[in-house]
């Protein structure tokens, strides 16, 4: 009796600081937003404008370019990292590959450590080709933590994938066409999902990889992001981080949600 | 008749072929980057073909103070995150395990912070704790502290304890979610067995629980590890100027307008990067991690 108490209360208090953890924050940042004279020891505002909700919709912000800057990176390398990664997350959990524990590790060391020195390696390698500082060198250079983080969720997807139900297929007289887009694709399609929704994420979040070879010449939502922060305007940076979380959350729900039905 | 290991012969493409564009991202821009940066690292200039190899950067390295605090620093905050962020993960995990009702909830309130970037992450927490920040008016509220001056340094303090707490937000819930998953895969008749026994809540844990979770749980650790060990993101935030991360500190000293530092900071970034490999190795080498199951945190 007693002990049921005392879980209730325990679930109780993780739920609610699991919540204010995870939404708190959030909470914050609207708050902030929204405010215009904020005080040391006022809780909420003095006064709430729009002030920095319009000053970011404004075009001489340059947030709408940053915007669409950051979008648009980020579906190509969500895009080329998926086409580039199918065939080897396939490989990885239905082949025999040699030397796999060291392939394997070659493809989580750039996910797990920032590729912080390969990327000032590129660098001078992108100055003599010419694509240091441009839009084409940051694309490339995402794609570094981006395809090794696909391949690997593609490898967890294909695992459970039976090569069989091809085989079926092409005895039931399926051609190679039909057998990729009645049988396997259907079947890895969340698994796609989800690798594309990372690679999405990677790309859109990335700021050190940006800086050093885009040279603040390509400015994405996280450069615009911390150049706010760093000049001291509470409210636009809080205005700015929620319009650079929102479709992140929006993302890793879904993902959340595809990952639980499979 | 007896099914084909793998693909079959007949419909399988050569593996090294369709490993092939992978290992050109690999190879050509992380293998390319990695090995330039080395060269850079041990003198070689760009159009002069006439160098010699030398260690007198890494050996400045070395001697440098700035490095040897960063690197202690490092250590400690990415041990720390580590340990409070498994401990948490864990007992986050047992309790939405636990749950009868609500576990859905829970489960999608834990997965707010892993769908935040750690950038945004450490912006919120700037405005949560800084002196003059809403947890310190909190505090003034309830008659706690009386200036600003009075509340602890929490962010751009000398331990990195606002860095380590804003990965922890972050962490603690990635833990939990590998931890649950490894809980609702356990067989409940070892439990039951144990309780049967007469062995506590606490027993049941230590020597029925645990052992079967301890290897899963601890290859989500060593990424997590490895994860902060590098990461350039947050203490860049959070961190103040001296002691800095090894990462925020490479990154100083390579846009620096002295040429001489370039070659200093390929080095510094390269014995991280070869620290954090070592990590990456072990994790590759442990019987728990399982391939494109864990999804670590990473942006």
């Amino acid at each position: 009796m007693h002990r049921s108490r005392v879980s209730r209360l325990a679930t109780i208090a993780g739920l609610t600081g699991l919540g204010c953890l995870a939404v708190g924050p959030l909470g914050l940042l609207v708050v902030n937003s929204v405010g215009r004279h904020w005080y040391w020891p006022a809780l909420l505002p003095q006064e709430w404008s729009l002030r920095a909700w319009r000053y970011v919709a404004s075009p001489e912000a340059g947030l709408i370019d940053a915007l669409a800057t950051s979008l648009m990176i980020a579906l190509v390398v969500a895009t080329l990292s998926v086409m580039v990664a199918l065939p080897a997350g396939r490989a990885l959990a239905l082949h025999h590959v040699r030397y796999r524990r060291a392939l394997v590790f070659v493809l989580l060391l750039p996910v797990l450590a920032p590729p912080l020195a390969a990327t000032m390696g590129l660098h001078a390698v992108f100055l003599r080709l010419g694509l240091a500082d441009s839009l084409a060198g940051v694309l490339l250079v995402h794609l570094v933590p981006a395809v090794p983080y696909a391949t690997l969720m593609l490898a967890g997807s294909f695992a459970n994938f039976d090569p069989l139900w091809e085989s079926q297929a092409r005895t039931l007289g399926a051609g190679s066409w039909s057998m990729w887009t009645r049988v396997t694709l259907p079947a890895v399609m969340p698994g796609i999902a989800v690798a594309a929704a990372f690679a999405f994420m990677i790309s859109w979040s990335q700021y050190l990889l940006t800086l050093l070879i885009g040279g603040g010449r390509v400015i994405t939502l996280p450069l615009f992001l911390v150049g706010f922060v760093r000049s001291g305007d509470e409210a636009v940076g809080a205005a700015v981080s929620l319009l650079f979380i929102a479709p992140t959350i929006v993302l890793f729900t879904v993902v959340a949600r595809l990952l639980r039905e499979t | 008749m007896v099914k084909p290991p793998g693909d079959q012969r007949a419909t399988r493409a050569p593996t090294v072929l369709m490993l092939a564009p992978v290992l050109m991202v690999v190879v050509g821009l992380f293998g390319a980057g990695l090995g330039a940066a080395f060269l850079e690292s041990i003198g070689a200039e760009g159009a002069n073909p006439a160098w010699t190899p030398t260690a007198e950067h890494y050996l400045a390295v070395l001697r440098d103070r700035e490095f040897r605090a960063a690197l202690g620093l490092t250590f400690w905050i990415a041990t720390a995150t580590t340990l409070v962020s498994t401990v948490l993960g864990i007992a986050l995990a047992l309790i939405l395990v636990g749950l009868v009702r609500g576990r859905q909830t829970a489960y999608v309130l834990l997965q707010v912070p892993l769908g935040i970037p750690h950038l945004a992450i450490a912006v919120g927490f700037v405005t949560l704790l800084a002196p003059s920040g809403w947890v310190a008016r909190g505090m003034f509220a309830l008659g706690l502290i009386g200036a600003p001056s009075d509340f602890p340094a929490l962010v751009y303090d000398g331990y990195g304890i606002g860095i380590i707490l804003a990965y922890v937000v972050k962490e603690a819930p990635f833990v939990a979610v590998v931890s649950s998953a490894l809980l609702l895969r356990l067989d409940e008749e070892y439990l039951s067995v144990a309780r049967t026994l007469g062995a506590s809540s606490w027993q049941q844990f230590r020597h029925v629980t645990w052992p079967l979770i301890a290897p899963g749980v601890a290859s989500a650790a060593l990424m997590v590890f490895a994860f902060v060990f590098a990461a350039f993101d947050t203490p860049f935030l959070l961190g103040r100027p001296y002691p800095s991360m090894l990462s925020v500190v490479a990154q100083r000293r390579y846009l620096s307008i002295e040429l001489a530092d370039r070659p200093v900071a390929l080095a510094m970034a390269l014995i991280m990067t070869a620290l954090a490999a070592s990590v990456v190795w072990a994790y590759v080498r442990m019987p728990g991690s399982s391939l494109g199951r864990e999804r670590p945190a990473v942006f």
